[in-house]
């Protein structure tokens, strides 16, 4: 398997140089154009990059990812290419400074090896609202790769990149991860710099890695993580572990009965009581635990994110960047042209259900409201993890959905369910590949306490060595 | 909750959010908005007495901030502006903000 650590190990010892690398999985894109994984990708300026990283291994100075490609959202910054976020607003669009967390990247010695497509903004669950297109998921290309960074999970699921980074705002790296069965962490809010990550809902984003094992992610987090004092207060770093977990009889792990609610199919109930079974047998204490306010969670969500949304959005007037509308007539109707040819459907749509719970009348009924909800649903977290070291949920109710199949947006908002509570709460969560349900991956969710990333990592990876999912399931064995 | 929208309130939200919403589009909004608020509304029954509202997860640790003072950003000027649709010199162009009826 080709994860982040054997090809570091290839590097190392000189059985392939990074030009090498990057010329495969650039090949591999080549031959695998129908699943619209990327939006940009550049052959010749990925193998400079490679180029000046072979260079640098030469003379003694590799960073800690020296020559790895990873595979980038097209919401983060990276300079001198092409930034959309998957909207016509930002066509055209050179980022004119890299991201933290891709400066952190390219420091370590990384190439980024192309920008993925999204939900545009990442506002969806399904990556079929982007201005670009459709992103098909490699198990099968009638159905969704989840979203919004469908593009990132894609490309890792269909081994064009070994890695990649995403953006979490409700779900939107741990339900495409479950989705195309790969691995995807959202760090706790605030493990990662936000500097350079185009903003939807500011107290919800956070950035996080792609992977084809807990250790690879695990690894693109230690260079991500941190704050970054000289552009923003948007991040504080992480714990490291007080201890590792070498036994799975020290864990006590925790199932909360809301996450398996009436939307769950029956093919993703027996992959997770499986998995629950077998970590029972390993010696692990599972025991039942109540999150209450989990449903009340994604109300929450659907007033306080589009609110943040409508805030974060309204910098989008086609004055300093973005679509440029040049017959409108007064300054008025050129906001007005450039915000409504600019952005899609699902995206007008949130912004003006942001404007109106935030609006003369109504703020205290919804969005204050909702604030208060917040606070309780975060105090579920507080008291779980009293009991537990980690909580364990499906990620997503169902497998990929079909492409079309939740046309209405409601339906869409309702697939969100499980991963929601997380940003409210602002806990860092993975998903974690654990079975297949008819031919498709079942994503694990496993919950961690605040800044205990690394040792949510740490039982995923022993959670990891009991599924042996990566063993015993790849795609490509399958079709 | 409260009533639901109208289609004079889309009109009024549109106009803050600074967005034209076509005749056709208002009529699909009006249902898929009203679902929304709908579904949201459950919060209504929430006992929230003497609860603070979180506006965003402080988790245990201090809010960062930044100190209060300007440092080189090492952005280039030229390659900001040369994103905006018209600029001259060292500035954005934009259409007037006053005009002579309106004059403020």
């Amino acid at each position: 398997m080709k994860t982040l650590k054997t090809l570091a190990a290839q590097l190392d010892v000189g059985q392939k140089t990074s030009v090498e690398l990057v010329r495969d999985y650039l090949a591999a894109a080549r031959a695998d154009s129908g699943l619209n994984a990327f939006l940009w990708q550049d052959e010749e300026a990925i193998l400079a990059q490679a180029k000046a990283s072979d260079e640098r291994r030469a003379a003694g100075r590799a960073g800690q990812l020296e020559g790895l490609p990873i595979a980038i959202k097209d919401n983060l910054l990276t300079k001198g290419l092409p930034t959309t976020a998957g909207s016509r607003m930002l066509e055209g669009y050179i980022a004119p400074y890299d991201a933290t967390v891709i400066r952190k990247l390219k420091a370590a010695g990384a190439i980024i090896i192309g920008k993925t497509n999204l939900d545009e903004f990442a506002m969806g669950s399904s990556t079929e609202n982007s201005g670009y297109g459709v992103t098909k998921n490699p198990w099968d290309d009638s159905r969704v790769p989840g979203g919004s960074s469908g593009g990132s999970a894609v490309a890792v699921a269909a081994d064009l990149a070994p890695a990649a980074l995403g953006t979490d705002t409700g779900g939107s790296i741990r339900q495409p991860a479950a989705f195309c069965g790969v691995v995807g962490l959202k760090p706790t809010y605030g493990a990662v710099s936000r500097y350079g990550a185009i903003a939807m809902g500011s107290s919800l984003d956070q950035i996080g890695p792609f992977g084809r094992s807990v250790n690879d992610v695990r690894l693109l987090l230690e260079v991500m993580a941190g704050a970054d004092p000289a552009h923003d207060a948007t991040a504080v770093g992480l714990n490291q572990p007080a201890k590792t977990v070498n036994d799975l009889r020290e864990i006590t792990i925790g199932v909360p009965k809301e996450y398996f609610g009436e939307a769950m199919e029956p093919g993703v109930l027996t992959q997770i009581e499986q998995t629950i079974e077998r970590l029972r047998q390993a010696g692990a204490t599972v025991i039942d635990v109540s999150l209450p306010h989990t449903e009340q969670a994604l109300a929450t969500y659907y007033i306080i994110m589009p609110a943040e949304v409508s805030s974060n959005l309204a910098r989008y007037d086609g004055i300093r960047f973005g679509l440029k509308v040049k017959q409108a007539g007064s300054l008025l109707d050129m906001y007005k042209q450039a915000r409504t040819q600019g952005f899609g459907p699902e995206v007008r749509r949130r912004i003006l259900l942001g404007t109106y719970v935030l609006s003369a009348g109504y703020y205290d009924a919804y969005y204050k409201k909702a604030q208060q909800v917040r606070s309780l649903v975060k105090a579920d977290f507080d008291r779980a993890f009293e009991q537990v070291d980690v909580l364990l949920t499906p990620t997503s109710p169902t497998t990929a959905f079909t492409i079309g199949a939740k046309a209405d947006p409601l339906s869409m908002y309702l697939a969100d369910v499980n991963t929601v509570p997380i940003n409210m709460a602002g806990v860092p969560a993975l998903s974690l590949p654990c079975g297949l349900s008819n031919g498709l991956p079942v994503g694990l969710q496993l919950i961690g306490k605040p800044y205990d990333d690394f040792m949510l990592l740490c039982i995923a990876e022993k959670i990891e060595q009991i599924i042996g999912f990566t063993e015993q399931a790849k795609r490509s064995e399958t079709i | 909750m409260s009533e639901p929208l109208s289609p004079a309130d889309i009109e009024h939200v549109a106009e803050l959010a600074r967005l034209v919403v076509s005749a056709e589009e208002k009529e699909q909004l009006l249902g898929q908005l009203n679902d929304i608020l709908d579904f949201v509304g459950q919060l209504q029954a929430v006992d929230t007495v003497g609860v603070e509202p979180l506006s965003h997860p402080t988790l245990g640790r201090p809010n960062p901030t930044q100190p209060d003072q300007a440092t080189p950003s090492g952005l280039v000027l030229e390659e900001l502006l040369s994103e905006a649709p018209d600029y001259d010199g060292r500035q954005v162009k934009v259409k007037a903000v006053f005009t002579d009826t309106e004059a403020a």
